[in-house]
C-alpha cells in the first residue's frame, strides 16, 4: 500500500498555446496542438502504435461545449482509435487526476504507454455562464444559494486566513506579479506581460484619452486602484485566474519502455490524491486545504523526500490566496509564514524555491480540466533545461512537485518528479 | 412531529421554507449535522433525531460579492450594491453558508471574524414568488 510497484516515467509533454482562442480553437484543435508538442518533445520519436490508452482530464465539456464523451473523440484525433480512452473529472484536478490513473495504470502492468491529456475550452460562453459553470464545482445544494461564486468562496477562505494570520491583500498582490513576471517568459502562457506593463499600457491610454492620469507609483498603486476591481473582497481583478481555452499532453512510460522513447526520462517518485467537503462549511480548517495535506502526505511519503527537497513546484494558482495556502499546506511554509517568505522573495524565478515558473494559472491561463497536465509540462521542460525564453531557472533540478486542486479545495493530487 | 420526517435535504429545505433552522443529531454519539445528514459519519449510525437550533452563531469566515450568482443578480445585488456571502459557526457547533445582512457590504473591511450573529430568515421575492433564504444579521 502506498507504493508504485514498478517505476513510472514521463517521456515526453507539451501543451498548446493557452489562450482566449475560441472560436478559432476548439477542443480538437487544442488537443492536437498539445499532441504534437508533446510528440516533438519525445527525443527518440513516439507514434500512436507505441500508446496503449488515452486518459482526459476534462472537467466540463459537457456545460462549456455541450459535448460529454471526450475520451474516444480525442484518442481518434491522434489516431488512438480503437484502444481504450476515458475521461476523468475532479473539477480543475481532472488532468490531475488523468495523470495519477496513468501512473497507476502502467505500475500495474496493464499498459506500458498512456497518452494523458488534459482539455477545456471555456470562452464559448460568456463570462457571467463560465462563471456559473464553475460554481458547480463547489456545494450547489447549500453554498450555492447563499450566493457563493467560485471567487467568492476563495475569498472566504483568504478572509478566515488574513484574520488569523494578519495576511494583506498585498501578499496576495506580490504572488501575481511574480506571476505574470514568470508568465511573460512563456511563449505558451495567455498574458504574456506583467503587471508593470500592464500598469504601463493603462497609463499610456489614459494620456491618449487626454485624462487625468492617476499617481501610481508602483505595480501595488495600480493594483490598488479601481483599475483593478473587487470581484469578491478581499480578491481583486488580478487575483483571479483566467478564461482559458487550451490543451496539454503528457505521456507516460513504463520502466521498460521508457529508455526507447529518451535517455533522460522524468521518473515519477510519488503521487497522492486527497479529498474534503465539498462545502467549505463542512470543513474544521477555513485557512487550509485538508486534500491538499492528504494529497501531499501520501506523495511525500512514497517518494521518501519531504517539503525541502522539492526544488522547484508548479503550485495551483486558481486565485492568488490559494498558491499562498499552498506553499503552507504542502509544508514549505509553516501556517502563517508563507507570506513573508513571498516577501523576501524566496518563490521567484531566482529564489530559493522557484514556485509557477509557468506563470502559473494566474498568466500562463487556466483551461481548467488542462491544468494539471499543463503543470507537469513546465516541470518536464524545467527538470530537462529546456524551458523557452528566460525563465529556465538556474541550477540543475533534481526533485520537483506540482499540486493541482479541484473546485473550492475539494480534491487535491500532488505529483512528485525526480531524475 | 418533526421526529417522523425522514432526513432529508428537501426537509430540511422546507424546515427553512417555515422559517425553523433544524438539524440532525445522532442518538448513539450526539454528534450534531446542519445542514441535514442521515448517517452519522461519526460513528456510522443511522439513529438520528431532528433537533431545532438556536440560530446563534459567530462569523467564521465571508467575503462580499460584487460580481455575484444569477439569483443574487435577479435579486438586485450588483457592483454598486455587493452582498456578503458568510460562513456561520453555529453556538451548537455546526457551520453553515447563508447570506449575511445588515452589516455595509461596501465596507467590507470593517466586518470582523469572530462577531456574533443570529438567524434571520430572509424574504426574497422574485418574479412574484416569496422564497424564504437562511440568512443572518449580527446579534
Amino acid at each position: 500500500m502506498g507504493k508504485l510497484s514498478k517505476r513510472v516515467a514521463i517521456v515526453g509533454a507539451g501543451m498548446s498555446q493557452f489562450g482566449q482562442l475560441f472560436p478559432l480553437k476548439r477542443n480538437p484543435d487544442l488537443w492536437v496542438d498539445a499532441w504534437v508538442n508533446a510528440v516533438k518533445s519525445v527525443d527518440n520519436g513516439i507514434a500512436p502504435k507505441d500508446v496503449d490508452a488515452c486518459y482526459v482530464g476534462n472537467y466540463s465539456s459537457d456545460l462549456f461545449n455541450h459535448q460529454g464523451h471526450l475520451g474516444p473523440q480525442m484518442a481518434n484525433l491522434v489516431g488512438l482509435t480503437p484502444k481504450p480512452a476515458s475521461r476523468f473529472e475532479g473539477a480543475c484536478a481532472s488532468s490531475g487526476i488523468a495523470l495519477r490513473q496513468a501512473i497507476i495504470a502502467v505500475a500495474s502492468g496493464i499498459h506500458d504507454v498512456i497518452a494523458v491529456a488534459g482539455v477545456e475550452c471555456m470562452n464559448q460562453l460568456p463570462t457571467s455562464l463560465v462563471t456559473d459553470a464553475l460554481a458547480t464545482a463547489s456545494d450547489a445544494l447549500f453554498e450555492y444559494p447563499a450566493g457563493a461564486t467560485f471567487p467568492g468562496l476563495y475569498a472566504t477562505v483568504a478572509s478566515a486566513h488574513f484574520h488569523k494570520y494578519g495576511t494583506t491583500s498585498e501578499d496576495l498582490m506580490r504572488i501575481g506579479i511574480k506571476n505574470h513576471e514568470n508568465g511573460a517568459e512563456n511563449p505558451f502562457a495567455q498574458m504574456q506581460r506583467t503587471i508593470k506593463q500592464l500598469m504601463q499600457s493603462k497609463l499610456k491610454k489614459l494620456e491618449e484619452q487626454g485624462k487625468d492620469l492617476p499617481n501610481w507609483n508602483d505595480e501595488f498603486d495600480y493594483l490598488r486602484s479601481s483599475s483593478n476591481p473587487m470581484i469578491a473582497y478581499p480578491l481583486r481583478l488580478f487575483d483571479c485566474s483566467l478564461v482559458t481555452d487550451g490543451a496539454a499532453c503528457v505521456f507516460v512510460a513504463s520502466e521498460e519502455t521508457a529508455r526507447n522513447f529518451t535517455d533522460t526520462p522524468i521518473w515519477i517518485a510519488g503521487t497522492g490524491q486527497g479529498s474534503a467537503a465539498l462545502s467549505i462549511h463542512d470543513r474544521d480548517d477555513l485557512t487550509g486545504f485538508i486534500a491538499t495535506r492528504e494529497a501531499a502526505r501520501q506523495a511525500y511519503e512514497m517518494s521518501g523526500y519531504g517539503p525541502k527537497d522539492m526544488q522547484i513546484a508548479e503550485l495551483h494558482d486558481c486565485f492568488t490566496i490559494a498558491e499562498l495556502v499552498a506553499l503552507e499546506d504542502l509544508d514549505f511554509y509553516e501556517k502563517g509564514k508563507a507570506a513573508q517568505a513571498i516577501k523576501e522573495g524566496e518563490t521567484k524565478r531566482d529564489g530559493v524555491r522557484p514556485i509557477n515558473t509557468s506563470g502559473g494559472l494566474k498568466s500562463k491561463g487556466h483551461p481548467v480540466g488542462a491544468t494539471g497536465a499543463a503543470q507537469a509540462v513546465e516541470i518536464f521542460k524545467q527538470m530537462r533545461g529546456r524551458a523557452e525564453r528566460n525563465r529556465q531557472v538556474k541550477f540543475d533540478v533534481e526533485r520537483a512537485l506540482t499540486h493541482n486542486l479541484g473546485g473550492s479545495g475539494a480534491t487535491c493530487v500532488v505529483t512528485i518528479y525526480e531524475k | 412531529m418533526a421526529e417522523e420526517k425522514d432526513f432529508t435535504i428537501q426537509n430540511y429545505l422546507e424546515f427553512i421554507q417555515n422559517k425553523k433552522l433544524m438539524g440532525s443529531k445522532c442518538k448513539d454519539c450526539g454528534k450534531l449535522y446542519a445542514p441535514v445528514r442521515k448517517l452519522c459519519t461519526k460513528c456510522n449510525s443511522l439513529n438520528m433525531e431532528w433537533v431545532e437550533l438556536s440560530g446563534k452563531g459567530e462569523l467564521a469566515a465571508f467575503t462580499s460579492i460584487t460580481v455575484g450568482t444569477p439569483y443574487f443578480i435577479d435579486l438586485g445585488y450588483d457592483r454598486n450594491k455587493p452582498y456578503c456571502f458568510s460562513v456561520i459557526k453555529l453556538e451548537e457547533g455546526p457551520m453553515v453558508s447563508a447570506q449575511l445582512v445588515g452589516v455595509d457590504e461596501s465596507k467590507p473591511d470593517l466586518i470582523k471574524i469572530g462577531t456574533p450573529v443570529k438567524v434571520k430568515f430572509l424574504e426574497n421575492e422574485l418574479k412574484g414568488e416569496t422564497n424564504i433564504d437562511l440568512g443572518f444579521e449580527p446579534a
